[in-house]
């Protein structure tokens, strides 16, 4: 048969042919449609594994408690309890091993983040103990004469 | 046009095989899959903002960096906190500096000191994914990159996105931007890897004020969907149609 359209048809069909074949082997086998739609369930499966994977850096107020019962203790009822330990001494992802001693965060800039003084109506900020940072001993940590596990307690 | 029995046989061949090898290539499912696929979940991750007790300070936004894995000095970040004041001449003046990760400890908005005596209003509004319903962001994906999880959270797949930025332009909360280091777009999932074992996500957990909380709207004894469910709360941007599932207690009108 010499129709020279035909030529040019075959080059396309094998073109197509071979983007198929390429896609059965580039697409990983879980890609497809997982969930209700195709519009927002049409994804590779494994990937929901993967971010379940992702670590942890927070552990939280319960795995402190394990080995320091009593500074948790000391905490209870003071005006900072509900305050998370790992705020101020860091995410305690490594710690104890290998990371013994955790980042302590003494910084005043960590205790103005709630304790500067802004008159704001509509929140609760103007009820928080607050100072103004220009003229509340300027070039002192807070923790000097604050007890950060009960504020109410003061150093000398 | 005459054709031979040999020419006939040999053409008729070719053509199937041609026609059989694309279809080959497609998935056909049937329904019982197509039903198992979608496992009806137990779990439908909610989120309940209550901005009446959000202080500004910032300590969910230094979580959330520190959680992720969010380069901590560069200008993006998966949740952020806006601050608004209104004056008694009706401007809104809205700041958010690094998304808050600072914490507010000046009343300088932008440079412009405002009176106390001046202003009507004045508070705080954290904001995240809404991990929407109908998600804007994962229609537009041309790759399949991002999804909805069975339990409604919509992850980004790092190792598929090509980090065109099609979903951040689509999503209307502005909350997806692109991750610096990995060169994929990223966005807040609940922290998806806290959630799923059974933790509180990082922002919620450093919160020491109870502004931010998470709930799972299929279990009706959750105390947060109960509060969902039976107090007034509000969601952002209603009108998209998006179905966003994050709410908000004492979200004002000027919040956009």
């Amino acid at each position: 048969m010499k129709w020279h359209v035909l030529r040019p048809l075959w080059v396309a069909i094998g073109l197509v042919a071979s983007i198929f074949v390429a896609r059965v082997f580039l697409v990983p086998d879980d890609f497809g449609v997982h969930g209700d739609t195709f519009t927002y369930g049409f994804h590779r499966l494994s990937n929901v594994q993967e971010w379940k994977d992702f670590p942890v850096k927070y552990k939280g107020r319960e795995s402190c408690e394990e080995c320091h019962e009593e500074n948790l203790a000391a905490l209870n009822g003071s005006t900072h309890q509900t305050v998370e330990c790992e705020n101020c001494h860091g995410p305690s992802i490594d710690h104890p091993d290998p990371n013994e001693f955790l980042p302590l965060d003494k910084d005043r800039a960590l205790c103005l983040r709630c304790h500067a003084f802004l008159d704001y109506p509509n929140t609760d900020r103007g009820a928080l103990v607050s100072i103004v940072d220009r003229t509340h001993k300027r070039r002192y940590e807070c923790v000097k004469c604050h007890n950060p596990h009960d504020p109410k307690e003061y150093y000398e | 046009m005459t054709c031979s029995r040999r020419d006939f046989l040999k053409e008729a061949v070719g053509g199937t095989l041609v026609s059989a090898l694309p279809l080959s290539a497609f998935v056909f499912i049937t329904t019982d899959e197509a039903k198992a696929a979608i496992a009806d979940s137990k779990v439908r991750w909610a989120f309940l903002v209550d901005t009446t007790k959000c202080v500004g300070c910032g300590l969910c936004v230094k979580a959330c960096k520190t959680e992720n894995e969010i380069p901590y000095d560069a200008a993006v970040t998966r949740t952020w906190v806006e601050r608004y004041v209104v004056t008694k001449d009706g401007q809104t003046h809205i700041d958010s500096p690094m998304g808050g990760r600072d914490g507010y400890t000046t009343d300088l908005i932008r440079d412009e000191e405002i009176e106390p005596e001046d202003i009507d209003k004045a508070f705080f509004v954290p904001k995240l994914c809404n991990q929407c319903d109908n998600p804007a962001c994962v229609q537009v994906c041309p790759v399949g990159a991002t999804y909805k999880t069975n339990d409604g959270i919509v992850l980004v797949d790092r190792d598929w996105c090509i980090g065109c930025g099609y979903c951040i332009m689509a999503c209307p909360y502005g909350v997806r931007f692109f991750h610096p280091e990995h060169k994929v777009a990223d966005k807040c999932n609940f922290c998806y890897h806290r959630i799923s074992k059974g933790m509180e996500p990082a922002c919620v957990e450093c919160c020491s004020f109870g502004a931010r909380r998470l709930a799972n709207l299929r279990d009706p004894d959750d105390p947060v969907t109960k509060i969902i469910t039976t107090e007034r709360v509000a969601v952002l941007k209603d009108e998209y149609g998006t179905k966003p599932h994050v709410f908000y207690i004492g979200l004002d009108a000027n919040v956009r």
